[in-house]
């Protein structure tokens, strides 16, 4: 099969059209599955996925670096019977075909040839297919095994469900569908994408929270379909190796067969080796790397060097070292047995969250173990009950010279199928921690307290910047967030591995979500936000000199009310509008021409109007690009129009006469020949040189312009 | 018997600390041992001085061993100080300034004192009547005098008295006492002055309770109800001296101070503090064996392809695609750098957000600061009111430049009780993981065909009664010394010190066995098995499912075993014949022995041959 076969792509692209779209990326040890509807209303979110289909394949080859993989695409249709499909899969996962096709050309020719399609019937379909293709290759696979599902919780996907709903699922073929295709799969977990262009969800909701999940064994995971969301995708999945596997002794009598495996362990910064210049250019099997040698030498004499046995550890005793050798160090090593022993219950209040010391590791019952699980079981829904928690003493290998003192919580599951668990945490020793004193903040001078409407202003705005609110799935979960200093490494790797001199690029846009505040947020809440800056009043100490590198600066509030606006950009200095707007860098779905004009209207910076040219094209392009049955053209109309108002004011002809050309052809290479009847119906023409002085379209051309291209597409 | 102990000072520019134990010692202590019907220590004074001080110098030399200390007797037959003033001995060793840090050969020699005393030193009456002598004067003075070093502002400075005598001028009359009173009063005053701290420590004899109104009150300026309060409180002091756990101690002092971005541009500042940070034995320093100096390290880098020496190359790679990319430090450092080092303000979020597995590292304190920046203070503190009215934490990015993380901002109401400040009020920053970092381990095992099975009520109410039995009541965070750090420690002191024998280190990390053993406890733990269990459950048996590995394992042992018999290995080792053999058959003497069987077949030769020396 699929084994040692190289780089193994294929695809299969059906010539109807249908709205799944599947990704099967395969290697060695891992399989995922992402099945996508590309349904018109994921619109945006489909490049998105790209992308982070893309990166994906880069970070797999940056962790494994010895695997091989192969990524699948397909393109599937008219699924009446997976039996069917199934074949198509398989012919294409056994032959190594000769068919080179990226992600991301194929991601983009396979759009032409969607149309818009309300039926997704093949929902339920695809997750079965999904799970065949995992199946197929799983004898051979193994461990990871993850499906993705993205749809968009819109009301398309209502008909499948409630179509499983009236009853047709129980039909005698249906059940043994469900229980052959999905039942084998180890662990898949399915993603279930709530994309941001879904307002209301709650019914269809609760089905795919529901039964679904039950009904195929999946795991379901709720994300919001936002930026970076989909980069969870690119988990690690890190082959887990248990740290502890025997008894949890709640006595010498009573004891519960238990596993410990890492729950968190950061993944750290990959070290690079050094690089040594000096083998010659011609050698081509030179290493470059670079050995690093230790020598000891005396203190008062450097010639001499001290071999390694002869050398002897001390250890500071006042101002003396004491020497002791490794032999006595080991023969008075504190040894204590392998085992984990209750010491007992306690009262949650008694473990601040601040005295987790480490990364968390988690318990579970020995796999198999009815009962071991049931004991577990029991202790959990009691400590839950009775909001307590145990304390436990580890030792989890023999010959540790350690102990470990920790907290056992309670870890519920919320699904049928996954037993439940306990997280550890290690708490800290006497010696670890250090009593320092600091003044009570009621003891604090007057000054420094915060007066009642101070303190309804701060009540407002914690409750305000709500990043849970209760109707959205919880934004930046640590759990769907990335890792960006690691992903613009890979980024970065990537770049490099094309073009070896390629410098490190600014942080991309979609992690700036992470390390800056989200605009939209600040936004909404700025009546609450400026209410607070109004009370809250920060001065530098004049005594202190002032030190350029500090990053902050008070908003001077004036008597009519007009709050000058501040803002820092991304070096961190301050900047200054004092129109009384609100300050905007970049273009929203909302308003789109305001914020046009806004930017082009700043003048803190030559930059702007360039970036609001280039923003506004790109959102052009997205309208037109993402228009169902034409619904946005007139919004895209809309900025068209101001982009090429803007574009006269600023002389800037060129880039709005290219910029429509571009647009043009675009649209008639993409089954969007619409939009171009459309602008020459509402009569668009690109700028003439009697408009602005530095085009070089005659006026007569600038009319003909579209109506001549137009025959060309029919 | 009268001791007396001056002490601790510290510097704070230069991280020194002093401490200066001063004690001293009159006639009729020897006279004086408690053997009272209501004291069970049938310990002199002089000894529970002695072994206070001596203990308490243990624990400071690995605790705090930059301060610095003097011990001197007062009432002495001898004399030996700088100022050359009777009834006063400086205890001290070679190689050592009277008032210095201490060292293994002072600890050593100090506690081997109570045999030579009488003979080297010696004690006399304190003040006799008709003699002009006031030795508690001169003991003040010598103190005084050994407390020069350093600044008042940034070294704290004490001197400890530990005396059984509650009225050391008792002995004199008249105008003559007056005087002297008057005089060390007046002495003792100045020595406070120049901010030297004053502590009596009291030794009570068993038929009169120390009388500390009769002198020592005006000496340490007690009145009225402090007086009172003053005795009980020594004796904690006294227990915590000598039963001290070996503890590194830090001065308080920031890590960073930073700069806390909250909306809009307005920003406050912090200064961020370690409050919880695992101890660790301490540094290594390499010695040569054969002489005992400290060695030094040094580093050279070798090309890998020629051999040459280079020098540290100011580039980085990385293998990726069959390629190497290459990196400068620079380009790294940049690529790390995602944000400003500071930390910005993201959102807030329910408490219930931050589940238990959201943690990496210890949490880092944080307490606002108005030294450059005015209003932080107010600003910190309505937020953190906020966030606590609220059940709410602060979701920021701290942009440091080695680790730029996620971080959660806990607010913590501050805990006091009788002894202080249990939890200081403020923030604690908690490191989140990211995905990368989150494993879905639970998920392996998932079940797959049917529902795991979840504990009926029954079970859940056993599990309950067992947990009410069980109850640590007041556990507290910190009430477990780490064992293998306190074994180090003891071992330290006893090699350097030539202690014969090895300590024996408690380790009360372990269960309380009376405790569980309780009946109580005992039928909880039974009903809960029973229920979980069943009543004939075999434990064992139900065990036995070993995975393939180990089976393996075993099997391969088994075989090793049987092998390793066939040859004579003794003989093949002295003959030097043991090169001869393959790899496999030298591994079935590890395998059968229980060694390891990693490395090159020289490795393994070595290890045999180890092996069968020993035996």
């Amino acid at each position: 099969m699929i084994t040692t076969s190289a780089e193994l792509r294929a695809v299969f692209v059906s010539k109807t059209n249908q709205s799944i779209y599947i990704i099967s990326i395969v290697h060695l040890f891992e399989l995922l599955c992402l099945l996508m509807d590309i349904m018109p209303s994921l619109g945006k979110a489909l490049r998105e996925l790209k992308n982070v289909c893309v990166q994906w394949r880069h970070r797999r080859l940056i962790l494994r670096k010895y695997c091989q993989q192969g990524i699948c695409l397909f393109f599937v249709n008219e699924l009446k019977d997976s039996l069917t499909m199934e074949k198509a899969v398989y012919i294409h996962l056994v032959v190594p075909s000769s068919v080179k096709l990226l992600i991301e050309e194929s991601v983009l020719s396979s759009r032409k040839r969607i149309q818009c399609c309300g039926n997704s019937a093949g929902v339920r379909n695809i997750v079965l297919l999904g799970n065949d293709l995992i199946l197929a290759c799983a004898c051979t696979i193994g461990r990871n095994q993850n499906m993705f599902l993205v749809i968009p919780a819109i009301n398309q996907l209502k008909s499948p469900f409630a179509l499983l709903k009236s009853g047709k699922v129980s039909t005698e073929r249906e059940q043994t569908l469900n229980r052959r295709a999905i039942m084998p799969c180890a662990s898949p977990r399915l993603y279930f994408c709530w994309s941001l262009y879904s307002k209301e969800s709650s019914d269809k909701g609760s089905y795919l929270e529901g039964q679904f999940p039950h009904e195929t064994n999946l795991i379901l995971v709720i994300i919001l379909l936002s930026h970076f969301t989909l980069r969870c995708f690119q988990n690690s999945n890190i082959s887990p190796v248990t740290i502890f596997r025997g008894d949890l002794e709640l006595s010498p009598r009573v004891k519960i067969k238990v596993w410990v495996y890492k729950k968190t362990s950061e993944e750290k910064f990959p070290t690079l080796k050094k690089y040594s210049d000096k083998a010659p250019s011609t050698d081509k099997f030179a290493t470059h790397e670079i050995k690093v040698d230790y020598e000891y030498k005396m203190a008062d004499d450097p010639v001499k060097v001290v071999p390694p046995e002869q050398r002897i550890k001390g250890y500071r005793y006042g101002p003396q070292v004491v020497p002791i050798s490794s032999a006595e160090l080991e023969a008075i090593k504190f040894k204590p047995e392998k085992s984990v022993k209750l010491l007992g219950f306690t009262s949650v209040s008694n473990i601040l969250r601040h005295y987790y010391m480490k990364d968390v590791s988690i318990f579970i019952a020995e796999p198999g173990n009815r009962e071991a699980t049931l004991a577990v079981s029991a202790l959990v829904k009691a400590m839950k009950k009775m909001n307590k928690v145990a304390i436990l003493r580890c030792v989890w290998r023999q010959g540790q010279g350690n102990v470990v003192v920790g907290v056992l919580t309670p870890n519920e599951s919320n699904q049928e199928n996954i037993p439940d668990s306990f997280y550890f945490n290690v708490l800290p020793f006497a010696e670890d921690v250090r009593e320092f004193q600091f003044r009570s903040f009621s003891g604090l001078p007057a000054s420094c307290q915060p007066n009642q409407q101070q303190e309804e202003a701060s009540d407002k705005l914690v409750m305000m910047l709500d990043l849970a609110q209760p109707e959205k799935p919880e934004d930046l979960r640590p759990d769907f967030t990335p890792n960006p200093v690691l992903e613009r490494f890979h980024h970065v790797l990537e770049l490099k591995s094309k073009k070896p001199d390629s410098d490190v690029p600014s942080l991309d846009k979609t992690l700036k979500r992470i390390i800056e505040p989200d605009p939209k947020l600040l936004l909404q809440n700025k009546a609450v936000i400026d209410e607070f800056c109004k009370l809250f009043d920060v001065k530098e100490n004049p005594k202190i000199k002032k030190s350029t590198r500090r990053l902050w600066t008070k908003p001077s509030s004036d008597g009519d009310g007009k709050n000058a606006e501040v803002s820092l950009n991304d070096h961190g200095v301050p900047s200054f509008n004092c129109e009384g707007k609100p300050i905007v860098s970049q273009i929203g779905d909302k308003t789109p021409v305001e914020d046009f004009k806004a930017m082009m209207a700043r003048r803190d910076g030559v930059e702007w109007v360039n970036k609001a040219m280039k923003e506004m094209k790109s959102f052009i392009y997205d309208l037109v690009e993402n228009s169902y049955e034409g619904d946005a053209y007139c919004k895209a109309l809309d900025c068209l129009i101001a982009l090429r108002k803007g574009c006269i004011v600023e002389q800037e002809p060129k880039q709005f006469n290219d910029f429509l050309r571009q647009l043009c052809k675009f649209c008639q290479e993409n089954d969007l020949a619409s939009f171009c009847k459309f602008l020459v119906s509402k009569q668009i023409m690109l700028i003439p040189k009697t408009e602005a002085i530095d085009s070089d379209v005659m006026e007569e051309d600038a009319i003909n312009f579209l109506v001549k291209t137009e025959p060309a597409t029919l | 018997m009268k001791t007396r102990r001056t002490d601790s000072i510290r510097t704070g520019s230069t991280e020194k600390k002093w401490w200066c134990f001063s004690s001293t010692l009159r006639l009729r202590c020897s006279a004086l041992s408690t053997r009272g019907s209501g004291d069970q220590h049938e310990e002199s004074h002089f000894h529970v001085a002695i072994d206070c001080i001596s203990k308490s110098l243990k624990t400071q030399i690995i605790g705090r061993s930059n301060d610095e200390v003097a011990i001197c007797f007062f009432n002495t037959r001898e004399k030996k100080n700088l100022q050359d003033l009777n009834g006063v001995f400086v205890f001290n060793v070679v190689e050592r300034e009277h008032l210095d840090r201490p060292t293994a050969r002072l600890i050593k020699e100090f506690d081997c004192i109570e045999e030579t005393f009488m003979h080297s030193i010696g004690s006399v009456h304190g003040i006799i009547a008709g003699s002009r002598e006031n030795s508690l004067y001169n003991a003040l003075w010598v103190g005084q005098a050994l407390l020069r070093k350093g600044s008042a502002k940034t070294t704290d400075k004490r001197m400890l008295i530990f005396t059984n005598e509650d009225n050391p001028f008792g002995s004199v009359k008249g105008a003559a006492k007056t005087d002297m009173i008057r005089t060390t009063l007046q002495r003792a005053k100045d020595a406070q002055e120049l901010g030297i701290s004053i502590e009596l420590l009291p030794l009570s004899r068993p038929d009169e309770e120390f009388n500390l109104s009769i002198f020592y009150a005006d000496l340490l300026g007690l009145e009225g109800e402090d007086i009172t309060q003053y005795i009980p409180s020594v004796g904690e002091k006294l227990e915590d001296m000598k039963g001290q756990l070996r503890k590194l101690m830090f001065k308080k002092r920031k890590i960073r101070r930073i700069t806390f971005s909250i909306v809009n541009g307005i920003s406050i500042e912090l200064n961020t503090y370690a409050l919880l940070r695992p101890t660790v034995p301490g540094s290594i320093t390499w010695l040569d064996s054969v002489t005992n100096l400290p060695l030094k390290a040094e580093r050279s880098f070798i090309c890998a392809d020629t051999g040459a020496l280079v020098q540290e190359p100011p580039k980085r790679f990385y293998p990726y695609k069959g390629k190497n990319i290459m990196f400068t430090t620079e380009e790294l450092s940049k690529i790390k750098r995602v944000s400003t080092g500071h930390i910005r303000l993201l959102g807030f979020k329910p408490l219930s957000c931050l589940k238990d597995y959201h943690n990496l590292r210890p949490a880092t304190f944080v307490y606002p600061s108005d030294e450059e920046i005015v209003g932080s203070t107010c600003i910190f503190i309505a937020l953190y009111r906020s966030m606590l009215r609220l059940e709410r934490f602060a979701l920021a990015f701290y942009g440091s430049s080695s680790h730029p993380q996620m971080v959660a901002l806990v607010a913590q109401d501050e805990i006091t009780d009788s002894s202080g400040q249990v939890e200081p009020p403020g923030m604690h920053m908690i490191y989140l993981p990211y995905s990368d970092d989150i494993r879905h381990v639970e998920e392996l095992h998932m079940d797959t065909n049917a529902a795991t099975p979840r504990a009926s009520d029954d079970q859940i109410g056993k599990a309950t009664a067992l947990m009410k039995r069980i109850d640590l009541k007041d556990f507290s965070v910190c009430q477990f010394a780490n064992p293998a750090l306190q074994r180090h420690y003891a071992v330290l002191q006893a090699l350097a010190l030539d202690e014969d024998e090895m300590p024996e280190v408690s380790d009360e990390t372990l269960p309380d066995e009376q405790g569980m053993a309780r009946p109580g406890v005992v039928n909880a733990l039974e009903e809960f098995k029973i229920c979980v269990y069943g009543e004939n459950y075999d434990y064992e048996a139900s065990t036995k499912t070993e995975s393939d590995a180990s089976k393996k394992r075993k099997a391969a042992a088994e075989t090793a075993a049987m092998e390793c018999a066939h040859y004579d290995w003794a003989e093949l080792c002295e003959g030097g014949k043991l090169t001869g053999l393959t790899i496999v058959e030298l591994k079935y003497y590890l395998n059968a022995h229980n060694l390891p069987l990693t490395g090159k077949k020289e490795v393994l030769i070595n290890r045999i041959m180890n092996h069968i020396g020993k035996a």
